[in-house]
């Protein structure tokens, strides 16, 4: 099977620096990729790619099949969300949706159920003669995705779709988008720099660091086996430390850590994931003290330190809010296996 | 030069950080224009294309009669005679016209700047009944002819006059009358100019540094002053353009012993025919101009910033405490200054031989062209008319002109694009009187034999209109985000499409001021019109000057009743055609920044 | 919806610059009726283009005669002062823009026969007019048409009131009964200034006017740039100084003004406000010539015969407030009535004044300003 996309080799230069170098990259028809990044690591830059805003100094883009050099970006037939909406402030939400069916020469009597259905469909029944600048952050969102459906993109492109709104919205809007995604069978490309984000959404994502591809696979595989310690690390992990491996356990400055079978014999990164720091009683396990304590709703993040070897990097644990220790008090830690992943260097 | 160059704020990037502009040199949001190789060079073509049209106006209906002109001074018995220049600089008759037309115009910007920029504040930010009518009439000096308003302009200054009667000084033969009389010309520059952005700066700035603990008077200066700056800048280069290059004002109230440049570039030209000394002092002039230009480009770039706008509608509010009398003030000013001269001319034209009444009006009705009148007066009606249509087609022609220019220049300005930038300000530095002649001797062979069409009427007027076109549209082209373009491109939109649908829309109110001053700029336009001699139509203007030009005390209360006439056209006209521009259909206002100038 | 208000606003500016190009169309055919149709030009045109000054009138209905008798329809372009009218002409020579030009005086017709302006023509009619206008009588390259004396204007009012006789000759107005109550033009910007100027230059002669000048700088005289500033702001005699309280009640200003004082006015006074010192004039001379390379010769040579006709001799006066040059034009009521008869006006050959104008001109602005 082809993909929809193909992405070659594709590189953009400003000036010295590369804003994406050589990224290959597919997305098959009806898949949703989420591509995740810092600021800077050239996410933004890939969509222009696709869409032909901004030229490749290398590399190609193939939409099913053909190459794109040439085209101009409205004769792509890909639809870009920007990170603001861009709605055009002179024209009614109706007006905005209605605007790609029109610049695409869809007749008037058809265009106009085709606005109603769109605001319909992202749950702004009746606002076509509602002005932009009555628009609620959530709403325009909602706009600028019906505008960006209406002219039936055969790739819906996305940047930072939520970035700008409030946690609670984002966190009801990105479980929507997904499930109508689902329903309509669009294929998308994603950008965005929320890890949550991204596993909500995604089919696939992608990590992105300094214009390359850090690491591609499932959110769940992402998860559990992040590729490096940079992807670590932009997914929340901060509990790293160097360690050596030798028959079966990685040698750290919190004691000896078991690894999976077959890790390579070595000096390593190793991970701990908070859910694989288990909290015990002070007298058993590796010594630590509890030096922070933040309150997560249902649960307690700790930070915690070693006792006797103030170097030694700090650990991160979770606990129940009932069993959570106080800040100051003992604890012993053990650590889950399944729950320490050794990086590549 | 970018001047008033308002940014819109929320960029490309969120708030975490900027990475639409990735790896771009940080100085531009990733426009459009900042490609690949590939792109580079379609934006310039692109750019050259928006140009072409503007350069070649410029070229035929500008450099080329100007540098006729010059050349036909320059050049004699066969050879190139730059010793004239040498001759006239050493004249210290002229070095003292060129002290004084330069020390005048510096001070006339000052003292306007002074006047005008409490006017500016009171009409961006204060709402008070009657404010969109007065805001038209303080236009209205600006497009009266001269000969009429410095006649008015007696009256306020001179023997028996306001400061006469009631401060018990006379200001008409001092050099005071000169620099007033430049105020009430340009008072709304300084208003239109400054104000319009000072309506749309947020006011929370100066809240916030308020609330660091600045006092009013400090916030000002450290916040909203700065932000201004470039609109200062921009209404002070007009301001100095306008003043440096007076004609009527140092005529009228400096007496015989004072001169501009201006006056004496007229004098050798139309006079005395000495070309090689109006040559000479043509090039100076534009020297001048240039030095004038270089140095508000450099202010302006220092002064650059990106500004945080907002709808002017809700900056605006009823004065409260200290306001209210500064409102009082400027009405007072406004009264004082530009109310009183006008209403002079207004009472004249009713004061008839017969007490007041309508003697005037009706002397001007009865040559209707109908009777036997003669070919020297034709009917108000008719010159009403004259004045609209050139005007009209004068604006067309400005606008598409400027507007083309501002299209080009707004997309990235390179030291080429300043040079052009500064091209399409000359005009304005250049006596009526070199054009018009500069016309005469070039524009007389096929294809371009225009010298007895009514075209070079309109079209010499438009050479002035194309810098405030220019001047108001380019800081709004340059505000409209590169990406809602790009979202319209996505969208299926050709770049054409974009254009149309997106960009023009959102600049209509800044058209619509441009319009504004172009149609007043041609509808009181003099010198170049009476330069060009053309079939018989004359405008308001023209009639007027001929009927001043006459004893008599039907005409000259024919003169006074058409100027009055013209006073009501033009205050019509500007609020017809801000408003059919400003006015949307939900009835408000867009929240497009538009800088005036 | 969207775009309601700019397509209105695009309309409105559609509809002014359709209602322009219609205007103009028609404006360019019945502007002027005079002008007629008068597109065609060349070898077979019917039209005549007569170049001028912005002061140039006449009757619609004497152009019409013209056309009647001639078949000649009459194309008038109209440019600036006599000055700027008459450099415009020189500049344009090699294509001239017209067949004839009115306007050129004596101060400025040696300028325009040096320059090869005109082709000699004797009009018809011409043994009608008095010898002493004819200033290029052997080659007849200009034509004379009109003369107008330049003459100090007084305030009858003032004089009566005050009890002073008024002035009536240049050694009257450096008297100390006349002390700061003259208004004059700069002589490098007016054309009346620089009349008044050459008037006392014949009066006094070349040795002697410099120090008349300085009597009468010494004598309070007000110099101000033009003629509309002197005679509308600074003279109390007209309707238009009273209202601008003017306070100057002699003014250099024109033998015809105190009847253009009068004109329209009702009911008609007694006697103009305004009063004229009969010795203190210089005449000036207005001539029209065949522009040399014009392109219809034969029109423009009618056009001069017609100017000379009694129908437009007559009709001046009223039109242009000039005086006929032809022998037996009948001047209109009003001016016989209100105007003033110049015998002896002062005069200057135009060869002298184009020799020594600049030099005149400097000395005087030295000496006054």
């Amino acid at each position: 099977m082809t993909a929809l996309l193909r992405i070659e080799a594709a590189t953009v230069r400003f000036g010295d620096r590369a804003a994406l170098d050589g990224v290959d990259l597919d997305v098959t028809a009806h898949e949703t990729v989420c591509v995740l990044g810092p600021s800077g690591s050239g996410k933004s830059t890939l969509l222009r790619a696709v869409a032909g805003l901004q030229p490749l100094d290398a590399g190609r883009v193939l939409l099913d099949g053909a190459d794109q050099a040439g085209t101009p970006p409205h004769r792509r037939g890909v639809g870009l969300m920007f990170q603001d909406h861009q709605l055009f402030p002179q024209r009614d939400v109706g007006g905005n949706v209605a605007f790609g069916p029109r610049m695409h020469k869809m007749p008037r009597e058809r265009r106009d159920p085709r606005v109603a259905e769109l605001l319909d469909l992202v749950g702004l029944p009746g606002a076509a003669h509602r002005a932009v600048s009555t628009l609620s952050g959530g709403e325009q969102q909602r706009v600028a995705l019906a505008r960006a459906l209406a002219p039936e993109p055969r790739l819906l492109m996305l940047d930072e779709p939520l970035g700008q709104l409030d946690r609670s919205l984002r966190e009801r809007l990105v479980v929507e988008l997904r499930q109508l995604f689902g329903r309509l069978g669009t294929t998308v490309l994603a950008v965005t720099h929320d890890q949550g984000e991204a596993f909500a959404l995604a089919d696939r994502v992608v990590v992105m660091r300094g214009g390359t591809i850090a690491q591609s696979g499932t959110p769940l595989a992402v998860w559990q086996h992040p590729a490096s310690e940079f992807v670590a690390r932009f997914l929340g992990f901060d509990t790293i430390a160097d360690g050596v491996v030798s028959g079966g356990v990685a040698v750290t400055a919190w004691g000896k850590l078991p690894v999976p079978d077959g890790t390579p014999e070595g000096p390593a990164r190793v991970l701990v994931r908070p859910p694989g720091v288990l909290l015990g009683p002070a007298d058993e396990g590796l010594p630590c003290e509890v030096r922070a304590r933040t309150f997560r709703g249902g649960r307690v993040a700790l930070v915690l330190g070693v006792t006797g070897a103030e170097r030694a990097p700090a650990l991160e644990a979770e606990s129940t809010l009932r069993d959570a220790p106080a800040e100051g008090d003992r604890v012993g830690v053990t650590f889950d296996p399944g729950e320490v992943v050794v990086l590549d260097r | 030069m970018d001047v008033d160059r308002p940014v819109v704020p929320a960029g490309p990037e969120g708030p975490e950080g900027p990475e639409g502009r990735d790896g771009s040199d940080g100085s531009a949001p990733a426009p459009a224009s900042v490609r690949g190789r590939g792109g580079r060079g379609r934006a310039t073509g692109v750019r050259l294309a928006l140009m072409a049209l503007p350069l070649a106006f410029f070229a035929v209906f500008f450099a080329y009669p100007v540098g006729a002109i010059v050349a036909r001074g320059l050049h004699q018995g066969g050879r190139w005679r730059f010793g004239a220049v040498g001759d006239v600089l050493g004249d210290p008759s002229i070095r003292h016209v060129l002290w004084f037309t330069c020390w005048q115009a510096a001070a006339s910007t000052a003292l306007t700047l002074a006047v005008g920029l409490p006017g500016a504040y009171v009409f961006a930010r204060l709402e008070f009944p009657g404010k969109r009518l007065l805001r038209a009439v303080v236009t209205v000096p600006f497009v009266l002819p001269t000969v009429v308003a410095g006649s008015a302009f007696l009256a306020l200054l001179g023997r028996g006059g306001f400061t006469d009667s009631l401060l018990g000084f006379r200001l008409d033969t001092s050099v005071w009358a000169i620099l007033v009389a430049h105020v009430f010309f340009n008072y709304a520059v300084v208003v239109r100019t400054v104000g319009g952005l000072w309506a749309q700066l947020d006011p929370r700035q100066e809240e916030a540094a308020r609330m660091l603990g600045a006092g009013r008077l400090a916030a000002w200066r450290r916040v909203t002053l700065p932000a201004l700056a470039p609109s200062v800048a921009a209404a002070a280069l007009m301001v100095f353009l306008f003043t440096f290059t007076s004609f009527g004002v140092i005529q009228i109230l400096g007496g015989p012993t004072r001169s501009t440049l201006e006056v004496e570039i007229y004098r050798q030209t139309a006079e005395l025919l000495d070309l090689p000394t109006a040559a000479v002092l043509t090039l100076l002039q534009f020297v001048a101009v240039a030095v004038i230009l270089g140095v508000h480009a450099w202010t302006v770039r220092r002064r650059e910033s990106a500004l945080r706008l907002v709808d002017a509608a809700r900056t605006a509010h009823r004065p409260r405490g200290g306001e209210r009398a500064l409102l009082a003030g400027v009405l007072a000013v406004v009264a004082l200054l530009i109310l009183l001269p006008l209403g002079v001319l207004v009472a004249r034209s009713f004061d008839g031989p017969n007490g007041y009444g309508l003697a005037f009006y009706r002397a001007l009705a009865s040559t209707d062209g109908s009777g036997d009148g003669g070919t020297f007066l034709v009917s108000p009606l008719e010159t009403v008319w004259n004045s609209l249509r050139y005007a009209a087609v004068a604006t067309v022609i400005a606008l598409a002109v400027g507007a083309l220019a501002a299209a080009a220049l707004a997309r990235r300005a390179g030291r080429v694009m300043r040079g052009f930038d500064a091209l399409l300000m000359l005009p304005l530095g250049t006596s009526a009187v070199t054009v018009g002649f500069g016309f005469l001797i070039t524009l007389d062979k096929p294809p371009l034999d225009l010298r007895d069409s009514w075209l070079l009427v309109p079209l010499a007027q438009a050479l002035v209109g194309v810098p405030f076109v220019v001047r108001v549209m380019l800081p709004v082209l340059r505000a409209v985000d590169a990406r809602l373009r790009e979202a319209a491109a996505v969208l299926g939109a050709s770049p054409l499409r974009a254009w149309r649908e997106v960009e023009l829309p959102m600049v209509a109110r800044a058209v619509g001021i441009a319009a504004g001053f172009a149609f007043a700029v041609s509808l009181g336009e003099f010198g170049a019109t009476v330069f060009i001699a053309r079939p018989d139509s004359p405008t308001l203007p023209v009639a007027v000057a001929r009927l001043l030009g006459r004893a008599g005390e039907m005409n000259y209360g024919q003169a006074m009743a058409l100027s009055t006439i013209l006073m009501v056209v033009c205050a019509a006209s500007l609020l017809i055609l801000e408003t059919a521009w400003q006015r949307r259909p939900d009835g408000r206002r867009t929240t497009v920044p538009t800088g005036e100038f | 919806m969207n775009s309601t208000i700019h397509r209105r606003a695009l309309g409105a500016l559609a509809v002014a610059t359709a209602c322009a190009a219609a205007l103009s169309a028609c404006g360019s055919s019945s502007g002027t009726k005079a002008a007629g149709g008068g597109t065609a030009s060349g070898g077979g045109s019917r039209t005549v283009t007569v170049v001028s000054h912005d002061s140039f009138a006449a009757s619609k209905s004497v152009l019409a005669e013209f056309t009647k008798e001639t078949g000649y329809t009459v194309k008038v372009l109209r440019g600036g002062d006599a000055g700027a009218a008459v450099n415009q002409a020189i500049l344009t020579k090699d294509h001239p823009r017209g067949d004839v030009f009115f306007g050129v005086d004596n101060t400025l017709l040696s300028r325009a026969l040096d320059n090869g302006l005109f082709d000699p023509y004797t009009a018809k009619g011409l043994d009608q007019v008095p010898s002493d206008v004819q200033l290029d009588a052997t080659q007849h390259r200009a034509t004379p048409i009109d003369s107008g004396d330049v003459c100090v204007n007084y305030d009858r009012a003032y004089f009566a009131a005050h009890g002073i006789a008024p002035p009536q000759t240049f050694a009257d107005l450096v008297k100390p009964q006349y002390k700061n109550l003259l208004v004059t033009e700069n002589v490098a910007t007016s054309s009346p200034g620089l009349a008044f100027m050459l008037g006392s230059v014949a009066t006094y002669g070349d040795s002697g006017w410099q120090s008349y000048w300085k009597q009468l700088k010494a004598n309070g005289v007000e110099v101000v740039d033009g003629w509309e500033q002197a005679y509308n702001d600074r003279f109390s005699g007209s309707a238009a100084g009273k209202k601008a309280k003017g306070d100057r009640p002699l003014v250099v200003s024109y033998a015809s003004s105190p009847p253009a004082e009068v004109v329209g006015v009702t009911p008609p006074p007694a006697q103009s406000p305004v009063g004229v010192a009969t010795g203190t004039c210089f005449r000036q001379i207005e001539f029209a010539g065949l522009l040399h390379g014009a392109k219809n010769p034969a029109g423009g040579k009618a056009f001069i015969d017609f100017m000379l006709s009694k129908a437009f001799q007559q009709d001046m006066p009223l039109q242009m407030y000039v005086d006929p040059v032809v022998k037996g034009a009948v001047e209109p009521a009003v001016f016989v009535k209100y105007g003033a008869k110049v015998d002896h006006p002062t005069t200057l050959p135009p060869a002298e004044i184009a020799a020594k104008r600049d030099d005149w001109v400097k000395a005087w602005t030295s000496t006054v300003l």
